[in-house]
């Protein structure tokens, strides 16, 4: 068998069972990769031993015919996910050497289902940001690099946010996929940037029990794979209800899976006129127009819808979220886990162990939020943000009323960017990234991202397809539509392995 | 509205997160970026529009108000920075 990382997930899964491979040969590949891939900072912390171990016990229960959906698949976990005996770092250094004396619901029910987890991947700090560049741990770098007239830059491109070491990892093939969450558009603009697949389901498909909370009311775990195929497998076994989360929905799961390849004929696609931004760039909006034309193509009726409330969306998130955060972050006191500083009296204890722990975004937002919060400033801000809230819900209730199936959009105004090249002046401008994504949190919907081309600099771009609550089904016949009538895009060539030589 | 020094340290105080005179300035500049970027909410009519609460039309999952779980101080304090016995260690709060 030639190099087993360039398995998709659902190969590598046929592979197993077929006994053509096994576990334990598919995670060693992939155990390698990882260690060969220092110079992309994907992972936080890598658990090479215990991956090695899971893959033998995964081996014997294959032989025994008691192979679980994902058995034997290794899967990166993003570092938001508490794992059981495995340090949880949400990228801050507040939480210090936190390690959970339990599982996340959504990762123990992927081992439930026999995945072997490699470790636990970067991020943003706390999930807060678009460029994963906010980790107390580095930022991850892109496998992907810009092309010039003279070849391939060196400027480093960063792979999106927050959930940039899920993106980076599987579009590096370190991992045949991975967790991750989405806030405000955390799965979907990393997945674009890195020509992966993301999907964040509807609100209250996944558990969030157990995750590291930043906005409680918009936060959602999901999948990124290379595959729209391999993102359905993955939130099978992800999704499904828990009575530690009272918001998780109980609905049956169904087998995304079999939604994939399915006939698209017929469906309403809106296309909403809102999202055509003054300034769209003309590369985004050709693509647009593409997936339109591939959407129609393969049978589906288009459709221009009229979402009035766009553009109160972002700013409308900026209020709630922060709001949301600055609660969930009260929580990190220097008292019950994580850093501790000294101080003279409990209070003073508390305002040196945040301003040390919380690095300069986190601390933003945590103030925005107590501000929009406090007295006097309530209903001015947050009150007001929530009624517009509720118009956003309604604009996209009255399209799905209307016969539409799904809505289809840009996933980001622009391909991925340069490190330290967004935001380093003004906050709002890395703000901006999440223009196209924020909305379907905001309305509690699912979205998700699908490569669908490559920019004139020759880094990826996708379009994201927004669905009617709990149909993912149609999000996946819709995505794989989009993925069959695309131009195919490899992932990079591995500029970042270290030699043996290299290797310590 | 516009956020000032003295809003900043107010902000932060209520934050818990000490800042350093020499940020008080940069953070206000930055805190008014954001507030200027929410401005634009200023123009739509919210009028008769009910907040948000749920995205979805769900109630609330209530079940018997019973202890279902517990045992577990050992785990608990398991990550605590310093710990006595079963209790978590603070600052004196109580002259």
């Amino acid at each position: 068998m030639s190099d087993p990382t360039h398995l998709t997930l659902a190969q590598a899964r046929d592979a197993l069972l077929a006994k053509t491979l096994s576990a334990s040969e598919l995670t060693k590949a992939h155990v390698e990769a990882v260690e060969r891939a220092g110079l992309l900072n994907a992972f936080i912390t890598k658990t090479p031993e215990l991956a090695i171990e899971a893959a033998k016990q995964s081996d014997a229960r294959i032989a025994r015919g008691e192979a679980g959906p994902l058995e034997g698949l290794p899967l990166g976990i993003k570092d938001l996910y508490c794992t059981k005996g495995v340090r949880t770092t949400a990228a801050s250094r507040i939480l210090d050497d936190f390690t959970p004396t339990y599982e996340s619901t959504v990762s123990a029910n992927l081992l439930r289902d026999g995945a072997v987890m490699l470790g636990k991947l970067n991020l943003d700090e706390f999930a807060m940001g678009s460029s994963n560049e906010t980790s107390a741990f580095g930022p991850v770098v892109s496998p992907w690099r810009r092309k010039g007239a003279g070849g391939f830059e060196s400027a480093r491109i960063v792979p999106g946010g927050s959930s940039g070491g899920s993106a980076a990892a599987v579009a590096a093939r370190l991992c045949l996929g991975a967790t991750a969450t989405d806030t405000g558009g955390s799965i979907r603009q990393p997945a674009a940037f890195t020509g992966t697949v993301g999907i964040k389901p509807t609100y209250g498909r996944c558990s969030r029990w157990g995750i590291v909370a930043f906005a409680s009311s918009l936060d959602q775990a999901g999948p990124i794979a290379r595959t729209v195929r391999d993102a359905a497998i993955m939130l099978r076994s992800m999704a499904g209800v828990d009575a530690k989360d009272t918001t998780s929905v109980d609905a049956p799961v169904p087998n995304y899976e079999a939604a994939i390849g399915a006939s698209v004929k017929g469906r309403r696609i809106g296309v909403p006129k809102e999202y055509r931004l003054d300034g769209l760039s003309p590369e985004i909006a050709a693509l647009w127009d593409q997936g339109v034309q591939w959407l129609k193509d393969a049978g589906a009726e288009i459709v221009e819808i009229s979402l009035p409330h766009t553009r109160y969306a972002l700013p409308a998130y900026y209020i709630i979220a922060p709001a949301e955060a600055s609660s969930n972050l009260a929580r990190y006191d220097g008292v019950r886990y994580g850093l501790r500083e000294r101080g003279r009296d409990i209070t003073d204890m508390y305002e040196k162990t945040r301003a040390k722990g919380f690095g300069a975004e986190v601390r933003r937002r945590v103030m925005i939020g107590t501000y929009v919060l406090s007295a006097g400033y309530y209903d001015a801000y947050y009150v007001r943000a929530q009624k517009i809230r509720s118009l956003i819900k309604r604009d996209f209730d009255l399209a799905f009323a209307d016969g539409v199936d799904a809505v289809l959009t840009p996933a980001t105004p622009s391909p991925a960017f340069a490190m330290g090249e967004k935001g380093s002046s003004d906050p709002v401008e890395m703000y901006l990234n999440d223009v196209f994504t924020v909305t379907v949190n905001m309305a509690g919907l699912p979205g998700i991202a699908v490569p669908a081309g490559l920019s004139a600099n020759g880094l990826p771009l996708a379009l994201q397809l927004i669905g009617r609550p709990f149909d993912e089904e149609t999000l996946f016949s819709l995505a794989s539509a989009v993925e069959q009538a695309a131009p195919k895009i490899e992932p990079p060539e591995p500029w970042w392995r270290e030699s043996d030589g290299a290797r310590p | 509205m516009s956020v000032d020094s003295a809003i900043v340290r107010r902000i932060a105080h209520l934050s818990r997160i000490a800042v350093e005179d020499d940020e008080v300035e940069r953070l206000g500049q930055e805190l008014n970026a954001i507030l200027a970027f929410v401005e634009e909410l200023n123009a739509v009519d919210v009028s008769g529009v009910e907040p948000l609460t749920s995205v979805l039309p769900m109630k609330m999952k209530k079940r018997a108000d019973v202890v279902t779980d517990g045992g577990f101080a050992d785990d608990i304090l398991a990550n605590a920075p310093e710990r006595e016995d079963h209790f978590f260690v603070v600052p004196k709060v109580i002259e």
